[in-house]
């Protein structure tokens, strides 16, 4: 009775939870109007591409997923560097207010992002960069989160592994590429995931410093669409289909590594 | 902005084709977001060398001394002359007798309406008047029992629009303080109040509704809008309501039919930092012939902004330009000054208009508060006025 | 072996991070609470020379708009029930998810968190349909329990409600993994001990599972209402804070005061009283936990 109860409700909770993107899905392939229907329909009719092939071909869709791509996998590959170079220097490295430093970090985490939004758009103005894919990749390069994972994992790193490659007469350097990189991989997954799909998704600022269209991410390229193309739900449900599908994939792909990750991230820093 | 960027774009091989050694690079920014971003993208010094601004936004723009006067290039013209132009219309892109916007399209409100709707409870003719107008509604709420005019809450237009039907300047005192609870605006708020206290404007629902939808199943008889519902009326309405509406000039407030409309529309500006001002003034003139004009209505159905294009057979025959044309005659600009996109977004339609349709309140009382939001917006306006005396 | 890092190497490791780190978080926000004392505007951005000290008159012109307390009032629902609502349903679900009866646990932790990694915007604009009042599924649904049309995003009772949902179901399964972890760490001994004393499952749940839990349940509800005080996206997509005003947030009001009408001294006024805010309610969500634990 009570085991039941429980699947049932765990199943309940599933089909809810699932019942948006189902809908989503199948209203995607519905002609134009079909999804405004009532009762409201869990399946098409019969399957129809053409929002999909006007995405690609009349609302440029190919052109924003480029975009989302090359600042998602830019931010990712800057970020790793950066982070795990200074999140292994603050788990290994000695030298004096490391605690301290590391301390004030972590505890300017709790200023919210939007603070710095108009200074650092001011900012990047000056530089000139507004309008460019810089002006979201450097500000995403390094990221007090991101060091905090690595250097929580490189303290697990045995001293007697760096002290041993040192004595062979390694660098810091070599010690980082040879020892510590590798050695980090698990971590560098779930902090390369993360950061893919936190830039993929984000909105607000995509939405603040880029000007010209060409180049829109998915996610502002999207609510854009929204708003001249209100009417065609169908054509909507496409192009939210299409901007969920890569980070689905790579979520679903390495899922595990994300999982652990919401665990480093949880235990008391 | 919007289709209007993708549209350029197929003009401008014949403008390359007429130039050789001018090339035209496009950038399209959304409408939605279109105000935020040339702003930003002036803040950031990516202005393009011509673009498009709203007309409202030329105060603007002129105010951050990002566009050219355009004086001396229109008088060595041989194709932008004043007189080509709706004199309302002309009348936005200039301040204080410079001129530093070129009308490329215009946009005016004029009133849709359900003709056997209208037909059912005796009207053969679309209202006139105020009166006629508050007259149909009651005889649709009574005889039918349907609401019959759409006020949309979301929208600070309707409002300002009224007011501006009633003579009312909006702001007084060279623009730096508010005028809204003059009686000019508030006569005409209190007007547009009885459509929604009286049941004859539906408040609910604006966020989600269909209003083809709506306007073809007679949820609603009268909307006024603008002209690109023609083309979206024509394609989205059922077949057999095709033939029953049509468009009309708006109604007066007294017997000086038609009324006044927003003089809308989308103005060619010069980028003042551009380093190509003569290639950028010659696309512009490109766009203002009335060959380029003509092809550009047919492409995105934008209003042309040079009149002899309204001779062309695409006018002559559509019956439901001929609102259009006459309404564009009668037409008046919203204050021209910088603080006016804010004032009517986030002052009149966020604030104010779902308050005037929801609550109990008196009108005067929400006037008087509009007010007071709207004279601090304008602040620094006096202080800079009276900074620049010194 | 106890010798320094050398000073080249710490530079080298160090230097681009905490560079990126300081001129694009810490100087603008240096930047920010200057320019929340002055009136940098439109004007100002063509003339620098338009530019005036203003004081704290951001603040307290800020603390006299009703527009910002209603700002504030939404966000503080949002928070208030939307974050207790969204930590149970993690709870919830995490138990469901613990029992020993469910098998394929890993297809339910994946559906159950399929939200949390899509796409914000996306799923917004899933939602924005799915709360059509005419041909929406949760009215449709609605109705096959007798009740009846609600226009979701239309109607100001129901807009933040609906909003909430939303927020709670894109954000449970992040919560709920944490839960799992934590209800795995309770030893086991302690669930025995109360059976065999003959305790029933809720008296388990209230004497051993949330006590158990209290550490985690601290976390989660902190990082949930730091997250929540910053609610943007959903109304911009859904409602652009309407209808009435009834879900404009602090973030959208920022956003609009400052990237729309580009009153720049006053938006980051309102991004620091938000900072403020957030801070308190971190001190007190510790001092509870203290007390708690005294």
């Amino acid at each position: 009775m009570k085991k039941v109860l429980v699947i049932f409700i765990a199943t309940l909770i599933g089909v809810i939870t699932f019942l948006p993107f189902l809908w989503m899905i199948a209203a995607s392939f519905m002609p134009t109007g079909a999804a405004n229907t009532y009762p409201p329909k869990l399946f098409p009719d019969k399957f129809d591409f053409s929002h999909y092939t006007t995405l690609f071909t009349r609302l440029n869709l190919t052109k924003y997923l480029l975009n989302s791509l090359i600042i998602s996998l830019g931010v990712t590959l800057f970020s790793l560097l950066l982070n795990s170079m200074s999140g292994y220097a603050f788990a290994k490295f000695r030298f004096s207010r490391k605690k301290g430093l590391f301390k004030f970090l972590l505890s300017s985490l709790i200023i919210p992002a939007q603070v710095t939004m108009l200074p650092l758009f001011l900012i990047l103005k000056n530089l000139g960069l507004i309008n460019t894919y810089w002006a979201i990749l450097i500000p995403g390069m390094a990221s007090i989160f991101g060091i905090f994972l690595i250097r929580q994992y490189a303290f697990s790193i045995p001293d007697s592994l760096i002290e041993a490659a040192k004595m062979d007469g390694a660098t810091e350097m070599q010690v980082y590429l040879r020892v510590i990189l590798p050695l980090c991989k698990p971590i560098l997954v779930t902090l390369g995931l993360f950061t893919f799909m936190g830039t993929w998704n984000d909105f607000l600022w995509p939405l603040i410093v880029m000007t010209d269209a060409n180049m829109y991410t998915m996610p502002v390229a999207l609510a854009n669409l929204m708003s001249e193309h209100v009417q065609d739900t169908e054509l909507m449900m496409a192009g939210s289909v299409i901007t969920i599908i890569p980070v689905l994939v790579v979520f679903l792909a390495l899922q595990k590594y994300y999982i652990k990750g919401i665990m480093m991230g949880s235990v008391k820093g | 902005m919007g289709v209007e960027g993708e549209t350029v774009s197929k003009l401008v091989p014949e403008f390359e084709k007429q130039n050789p050694g001018i090339k035209v690079k496009v950038l399209q920014i959304a409408w939605i977001a279109a105000h935020e971003k040339l702003i930003t993208a002036f803040a950031s010094e990516t202005l393009p060398d011509v673009f498009q601004l709203g007309n409202t936004w030329v105060p603007e723009f002129q105010s951050l001394s990002a566009i050219e006067p355009l004086n001396p290039y229109i008088k060595k013209s041989s194709v932008v002359h004043e007189s080509n132009y709706f004199p309302g219309i002309w009348e936005t892109n200039v301040l204080d007798s410079t001129v530093y916007g070129i009308p490329w399209y215009v946009d005016t409100r004029v009133l849709f309406y359900r003709k056997d709707i209208l037909e059912k409870v005796g009207y053969k003719n679309p209202p006139r008047t105020w009166a006629e107008l508050y007259d149909v509604s009651k005889k649709i709420k009574q005889k039918l029992n349907r609401y019959s005019f759409f006020i949309p809450t979301n929208e600070w237009l309707p409002f300002i629009l009224f007011g501006i039907q009633n003579g009312s300047d909006l702001l007084k005192d060279n623009n730096s303080y508010a005028n809204f609870s003059g009686k000019e605006f508030s006569d005409a708020i209190k007007f547009l109040a009885k459509f929604y206290h009286e049941g004859l404007a539906p408040i609910d629902m604006q966020q989600v509704m269909n209003v083809y939808q709506a306007f073809g199943e007679g949820f609603f008889s009268l909307y006024i809008t603008g002209p690109w519902n023609v083309t979206e009326f024509q394609k989205r309405l059922p077949a057999d309501v095709q033939n029953e509406w049509m468009t009309a000039p708006l109604p007066s407030p007294n017997n000086d039919y038609p009324g006044y409309s927003l003089a809308g529309g989308s103005s060619l500006v010069l980028n003042n930092k551009s380093e190509h001002k003569a290639a950028a003034w010659k696309f512009i003139e490109f766009l203002s012939t009335a060959k380029t004009q003509l092809q550009f209505y047919k492409l995105v159905s934008s209003l042309p902004a040079v009149k002899e294009v309204w001779n062309d057979s695409a006018f002559v025959f559509n019956p439901y330009m001929k609102a259009f044309y006459e309404q564009l005659n009668k037409t008046k600009p919203t204050p021209k000054i910088p603080e006016w996109e804010q004032i009517v977004f986030s002052k009149v339609q966020q604030n104010f208009a779902e308050k005037i349709a929801r609550t109990s309140e008196p009108i005067d009382n929400v006037l008087k508060q509009l007010d007071g939001d709207v004279n601090s917006v304008l602040e620094k306006r006096r202080w800079l006025l009276e900074h620049n005396r010194k | 072996m106890q010798t320094k890092t050398k000073f080249s190497a710490l530079v080298l490791f160090l230097g681009p991070s905490l560079a990126v780190i300081f001129v694009f978080f810490f100087l603008p926000v240096i930047i920010a609470f200057m320019l929340s004392f002055t009136d940098f505007d439109i004007y100002s951005l063509g003339n620098y020379g338009y530019l005036r000290f203003v004081g704290f008159k951001n603040y307290s012109t800020l603390l006299s708009e009703p527009l910002f307390w209603t700002a504030l009032k939404n966000t503080f629902y949002f928070v208030l029930v939307g974050g207790p609502l969204s930590v149970a349903t993690s709870l919830g679900a995490a138990i469901l998810l613990n029992s020993k009866f469910i098998k394929y646990k890993g297809i339910f932790r994946l559906v159950y968190f399929l939200p949390v990694v899509t796409t914000l915007v996306a799923v917004s604009i899933v939602w924005r349909y799915f709360y059509h009042p005419r041909f929406g599924l949760l009215n449709y649904i609605l109705s096959l329990v007798g009740i009846g049309k609600i226009d979701w995003l239309g109607d100001p009772t129901f807009s933040m409600p609906a909003i909430i949902l939303l927020a709670v179901w894109k954000n449970f399964g992040y919560n709920m993994i944490i839960f799992v972890a934590g209800l795995q760490n309770i030893p086991t001994e302690l669930y025995e001990a109360a059976s065999i004393e003959g305790a029933s499952a809720w008296k388990q749940f209230v004497h051993i599972t949330i006590p158990q839990l209290a550490p985690t349940t601290l976390f989660i509800s902190l990082i949930t209402m730091i997250g929540y005080f910053q609610l943007f996206a959903e109304p911009y997509v859904m409602t652009q804070g309407g209808p009435l005003n009834s879900t404009l947030s602090i973030v959208l009001y920022m956003y609009q005061e400052g990237f729309r009408w580009w009153n720049i001294g006053y938006s980051t006024a309102i991004a620091f009283m938000l900072f403020f805010i957030i801070m308190i309610g971190t001190i007190i969500q510790f001092k509870l936990q203290k007390e708690g634990e005294d």
